[in-house]
């Protein structure tokens, strides 16, 4: 355990200085920007709604978050593996997945630090509104992008233990992602007489618009989260220790 | 605290080290000499723990660098061959990790007692980026002794350095490595010469000699070679030389030195300096040449290289 926070409070400050790190929360940040001021004069031309819909804001941090989390994880282990850092972390009284843990820990409380600031449109939403919006709702919208961004942080730091080029492990991560997004889920369409549920289950979209976007918080869409997490911490550990031997 | 076991690895077909033996004590600086590609980093590389081996065994201070790869790497500190540094990290933040990794519980102390010893301690805010290649030498030092190991690795710690900071680091090396045991690689067989306490000379994955800077010289000086000058033209005074009885290999250097040596057991250097003044010359210098590392060196591996040229036309 002290270990991985030891690499997690490294590679964490190491986002403070990094500028894809800025620009990624900075151009997060804008376009949630432009979400809630759409949001807000949709509201104000329609008299009838008690409060701005947070979920259009919510929905927003997910799928940036699915464009922006590969420039973030792309660099965490290919880079050291270029930097020939890795010769240090290798040989460094740590386990293999201690590191691996550690390094998508301190992604992880990056983005939460990112997602903490985006909590403030709805906030704003909440203030402004008589009643208030649905606190509820936005709990199980905002538990909802943090397992998203748990995985998808995951699935790219254990891409990135897979190559020694950030580039590569940039593009390879974008792939998978726009895979369990949208296309993951398709033949469900495709389905009429059933069957297709097992793909509606691994689309990572319908995980988070179906359940946590509605405010129903199911243990299975938890599940799935945290399999993928489990998963891409899995291949980035596996992949560390064929290094080793190769 | 090293201890080396019928040590072999190979990538793929090619065999980098080849079923190697040897032992390093506390309190020994042991050399590391090959030319490129001997298996000198390979070998580096599994006492660490970075690679396994693919059959033998290693020991460091009696842990398996396999089997028990944690507590010996605990007791390990590694410079690589390229020194592994946080550029965009500070020189304090970057040390203070390394310390944190070694769960030193004074890791603040740890650091500045460090850079005070690599003469680093004025830069502790800057950014790696902004040393120089020296420095960063340095820098990978200090990150391999921050938790005063037992045992230090280094691989060609004194490569690209200037010669005023070579003399800085052997001198830290010679220092740190009175209580410790200090592996280090080099293809500089003076500086092996001036620090080690004991040089193994490796090539092609097998270690070729192994003994002390000064048993390696005079067991392969065998004849004794000599270097004689004197003022003015000296090429008619060499073939005088050349005439006398168990007088061989008679060169003249482009400096106008006369390099020659006797047979075996002979020591004929009263003959030649009476022979020399009788012929009218004006003797500056008569000294014996001791054969070089380099040389001893390259009569080793070129040995080696015939021995297998032979086998291959066989």
């Amino acid at each position: 355990m002290r270990n991985i926070w030891i690499v997690a409070k490294k590679e964490f400050s190491q986002y403070f200085i990094s500028p894809i790190a800025y620009s990624v929360a900075f151009l997060l940040l804008v376009i949630v920007g432009i979400l809630f001021t759409l949001t807000l004069w949709n509201f104000s031309n329609q008299p009838g709604l008690g409060a701005p819909d947070s979920r259009n804001i919510t929905y927003g941090v997910a799928f940036l978050l699915m464009l922006f989390t590969p420039a973030l994880t792309m660099r965490l282990i290919a880079d050291e593996v270029r930097m020939g850092t890795m010769e240090l972390l290798l040989t460094a009284p740590l386990r293999d997945y201690e590191m691996v843990v550690g390094k998508w820990l301190g992604a992880f409380l990056f983005i939460l630090v990112v997602i903490a600031i985006t909590l403030v449109f709805p906030l704003i939403f909440n203030a402004m509104t008589k009643n208030g919006i649905d606190q509820l709702l936005l709990i199980s919208n905002y538990l909802g992008v943090i397992l998203v961004a748990a995985a998808l942080l995951a699935l790219g730091v254990g891409i990135s233990a897979i190559f020694s080029n950030q580039i590569a492990a940039f593009f390879t991560t974008m792939t998978l992602f726009i895979v369990l997004w949208w296309l993951v889920g398709a033949p469900a369409n495709l389905l009429p007489q059933g069957g297709g549920e097992i793909f509606t289950y691994l689309s990572l979209s319908s995980q988070f618009s179906n359940n946590f976007i509605q405010g129903s918080v199911s243990p299975s869409s938890i599940v799935y989260f945290l399999s993928l997490t489990g998963l891409g911490l899995f291949i980035g550990s596996t992949a560390v220790e064929i290094r080793r031997w190769r | 605290m090293i201890r080396v076991t019928d040590l072999s690895k190979n990538y793929g077909v090619r065999l980098a080290v080849d079923t190697l033996n040897f032992e390093a004590r506390q309190g020994e600086i042991l050399g590391f000499l090959g030319p490129n590609g001997a298996g000198k980093t390979t070998t580096m590389r599994i006492l660490t723990g970075y690679l396994p081996p693919t059959s033998g065994t290693a020991t460091i201070a009696g842990f398996d660098v396999v089997s028990e790869s944690l507590e010996a790497r605990k007791r390990v500190g590694y410079l690589p061959e390229t020194v592994p540094l946080y550029t965009d990290m500070t020189v304090h933040n970057y040390l203070k990790f390394m310390a944190d990794l070694r769960h030193l519980p004074n890791a603040d102390d740890a650091v500045d007692e460090t850079l005070e010893m690599v003469g680093l301690l004025d830069r502790e805010n800057g950014y790696i980026s902004n040393l120089s290649k020296g420095m960063r030498q340095r820098m990978g030092l200090a990150q391999a002794l921050i938790h005063k190991p037992e045992v230090l690795i280094l691989d060609e710690p004194t490569i690209g350095l200037d010669p005023a900071q070579i003399i800085e680091v052997r001198n830290l090396i010679r220092e740190v490595g009175k209580e410790r045991t200090v592996l280090l690689s080099t293809h500089i067989l003076s500086e092996a010469q001036q620090i080690c306490d004991r040089i193994l000379i490796i090539n092609k994955g097998k270690i070729v000699v192994e003994d002390t800077p000064q048993n390696l010289q005079s067991k392969l000086a065998g004849a004794q070679r000599v270097q004689l000058r004197v003022r003015g033209e000296a090429d008619e005074l060499a073939d005088k030389i050349a005439a006398v009885k168990d007088v061989q290999e008679v060169k003249v250097q482009n400096d106008g030195a006369i390099e020659f040596q006797f047979a075996a057991g002979k020591d004929l250097r009263p003959d030649i300096a009476r022979l020399t003044i009788e012929s009218n010359y004006d003797l500056l210098e008569l000294r014996p040449i001791n054969l070089s590392l380099e040389e001893i060196f390259l009569q080793l591996t070129r040995e080696d290289v015939s021995a297998e040229q032979e086998e291959e036309a066989e």
